[in-house]
């Protein structure tokens, strides 16, 4: 194992202020490439996003990275050791719509998911994990639900009950999948102050992101992909048209990619 | 009758006791194991697997009587059976790993190619000269005739082992279930928890072979299972009540089958299961189909009296036939046009869309739109939160009031 990721250009020298560094990573389906080669370095502290066109791979990068999806080739190192040992300090928010929401469990039980690992094998929710639980459903604004059957839940309520699950696990990372695809208005707000307020703490938030409107808002640093490396950088210096012309390509109309850095173009996504 | 008074009480003899007490274990075992294979939706590789058993049961016969041993000794059946169970649950786990087929053809596959094998044998068997070959093929259905104190045994440690297992991987189990790709991101290594479920399927399949037989064991696993979901929304419970209900059909159907020997046990206990689950599909609280059928009833009454007092309000006819018949039935409008009641009830449903308007504006977040049309706002507001839309209305803030009244 060591001695084929010698070939790759593992002699590189983790950045002291590196989160989630990815390199070389290539993931096939079948004979389909999904991403070639990508390399990444997020920092810590720090709001990223991931943006790309629909099929360049950005759900599949967060996949791989916590081993849902295997990995064809390359290396993942979280705080500069390999992410193997370390996958505790990850706390992953999948899409909404991968779960089957008629499954039999309430909103605290889902919550709760999250100290799983914590609690161990055999040991029991006592009222720590249950009071734990619930202040990560009230900083989401989920309090009150938290008796709820998640079939009841509408899809911004489901999302929410998510980003409260990976709260519950104290993760040093927080990696989310289109947290803002489908949810109304108010739960984009909720969410994105939650994330802020990770940031604030020092934790590093790296989110799939989808509304390109939104970026220069929400985020300070981007990782530009279509199934290979376009561009990466702070959002100020990266952000630029001509990376969202060259990620996009011909998808992005030019008109609305002159105003990009403000606007939005929704057919695009 | 009285025979059956007796199988209740555990009275009716030596053998019925052992039998009824095995087919409540069982039953308890595979109810609770069925529910985690019923979530992680893989209900139909427990029958490809439990058909896999078969081949080995009759390798296991031939070998035994080869060695000069005698073929019909259970631990060395349930061992061959559950060899090839085994190679028949890798093989579909291997296929739509490795190949483009889906896994609904490796496991109809698996379960034909090695059902079939099994048959070949048992039918060589029957004309092998050695052993005691006779009631072999009662691992089929299923045979309480003879069962002995061994057996019995062997359904009872074997049970408890399975529920103990259960019991102790239930996190891992419920995690994998509802959310695969989250329980590999907390480190659960899924081919492994997917292991021990099947295993503890394959365990209660060995076990349960001798009583209800390999073609009807995954019915002892779903149907409980799918019946306990009817009663409860909590993983925890559905295991339980699934347990139950198992044991209760395994109970009822053993001391049925005792009380008319002619009846079958196997087939009696999955037909008691059956019974359980039709009651429960009709009349389950919230999920059966008769609460969900006088849900819809009502909503739609709901419905279609609220538009139609609406369309009257503005001084337009009503159309809908249904809306027609509800309002005369409800006497909420008579032959000259409306009633006392219908004025007030119209009068009550102005009051409720303004309210409605206004709550979108104090109340963004609330999500209440799903209930527009059907409930009064006061229904799901507190006290609180309706004092303050009321007082929000006659504020001079409140411009999108659309009726008067």
């Amino acid at each position: 194992m060591s001695s084929m990721s010698d070939n790759t250009n593992t002699s590189k020298i983790t950045p002291p202020n590196s989160a989630l560094e990815i390199q070389g990573l290539t993931v096939s389906y079948g004979d389909k490439t999904a991403i070639f080669s990508v390399d990444a370095n997020f920092p810590k502290a720090s709001m990223s996003a991931i943006i790309g066109p629909n099929g360049a791979g950005k759900s599949t990068l967060l996949k791989s990275v916590i081993g849902v999806q295997p990995k064809l080739s390359g290396q993942i190192n979280i705080f500069g050791n390999p992410i193997k040992n370390n996958l505790k300090k990850i706390a992953y928010v999948p899409q909404r719509v991968s779960v089957d929401w008629d499954f039999p469990t309430n909103v605290m039980d889902v919550v709760q998911m999250g100290l799983y690992r914590q609690v161990g094998l055999l040991g029991r929710m006592r009222g720590k994990q249950t009071s734990i639980a619930m202040e990560c459903l009230d900083r989401v604004g989920m309090a009150d639900l938290w008796q709820q059957q998640i079939g009841q839940l509408s899809g911004g309520q489901q999302q929410r009950v998510f980003l409260a699950r990976a709260l519950a696990q104290d993760a040093e990372i927080y990696l989310l999948d289109e947290p803002f695809s489908g949810v109304d208005a108010a739960t984009e707000r909720a969410i994105i102050d939650v994330l802020k307020s990770l940031k604030s703490k020092n934790k590093s938030v790296i989110a799939v992101h989808h509304d390109l409107a939104t970026v220069r808002d929400y985020f300070d640093y981007v990782l530009m992909i279509n199934i290979k490396n376009i561009a990466e950088g702070l959002i100020n210096e990266t952000f630029t048209n001509e990376n969202l012309q060259s990620t996009y390509g011909g998808k992005l109309e030019l008109a609305h990619a002159e105003e990009l850095s403000v606007s939005i173009d929704r057919t695009t996504t | 009758m009285n025979t059956f008074v007796q199988a209740m009480l555990f009275q009716a003899g030596y053998n019925v006791a052992l039998v009824t007490i095995g087919a409540i274990l069982l039953g308890v075992a595979a109810g609770s194991a069925g529910t985690f294979l019923f979530l992680r939706k893989r209900a139909l590789v427990s029958d490809a697997i439990a058909h896999a058993t078969l081949p080995g049961v009759g390798i296991a016969f031939i070998i035994m009587t080869w060695l000069g041993g005698d073929g019909r000794s259970i631990l060395g059946l349930l061992c061959g059976s559950a060899i090839t169970a085994l190679v028949g649950l890798i093989i579909i786990e291997w296929i739509p790993r490795r190949t483009r087929l889906p896994e609904d053809a490796a496991i109809g596959s698996v379960l034909g190619v090695f059902f079939g094998a099994g048959i070949v044998l048992l039918t060589v068997i029957q004309t092998m000269s050695s052993g005691r070959q006779a009631g072999l093929e009662s691992f089929l259905l299923g045979s309480t005739a003879g069962m002995l104190f061994e057996d019995a045994v062997v359904i009872a440690i074997g049970g408890f082992l399975s529920i103990l297992g259960i019991w102790i991987a239930r996190r891992p189990l419920t995690i994998v279930a509802f959310d695969k790709d989250y329980a590999i991101s907390m480190g659960y290594d899924i081919r492994k928890i997917d292991l021990l479920m099947m295993g503890l399927v394959l365990g209660v399949t060995v076990i349960g072979m001798k009583l209800v037989g390999l073609i009807l064991i995954v019915a002892m696993l779903i149907i409980p299972a799918v019946t306990a979901r009817f009663w409860s929304n909590r993983t925890d419970e559905v295991v339980i009540i699934a347990g139950f209900l198992g044991g209760l059909s395994g109970y009822m159907g053993a001391i049925l089958s005792a009380s008319a020997p002619s009846l079958p046990t196997g087939p009696i206990i999955v037909l008691i299961a059956i019974l359980l689950f039709i009651v429960s599909l009709f009349l389950a609280p919230n999920r059966g189909v008769f609460s969900i059928f006088m849900q819809y009833r009502k909503t739609k009454s709901n419905i279609h009296r609220r538009q139609g007092l609406l369309t009257i309000a503005k001084g337009k006819d009503v159309v809908s036939p249904f809306t027609k018949k509800l309002l005369l039935n409800e006497g909420l409008q008579g032959l000259d046009g409306l009633t006392s009641k219908g004025k007030e009830l119209i009068t009550k449903i102005h009051i409720d869309e303004n309210r409605w308007i206004a709550a979108k504006e104090i109340y963004p977040d609330k999500d209440m739109s799903k209930n527009y049309g059907i409930k009064f706002i006061e229904e799901i507001l507190t006290m609180d939160e309706l004092t303050n839309l009321d007082q929000y209305i006659k504020s001079q803030k409140f411009k999108s009031r659309s009726y008067d009244y």
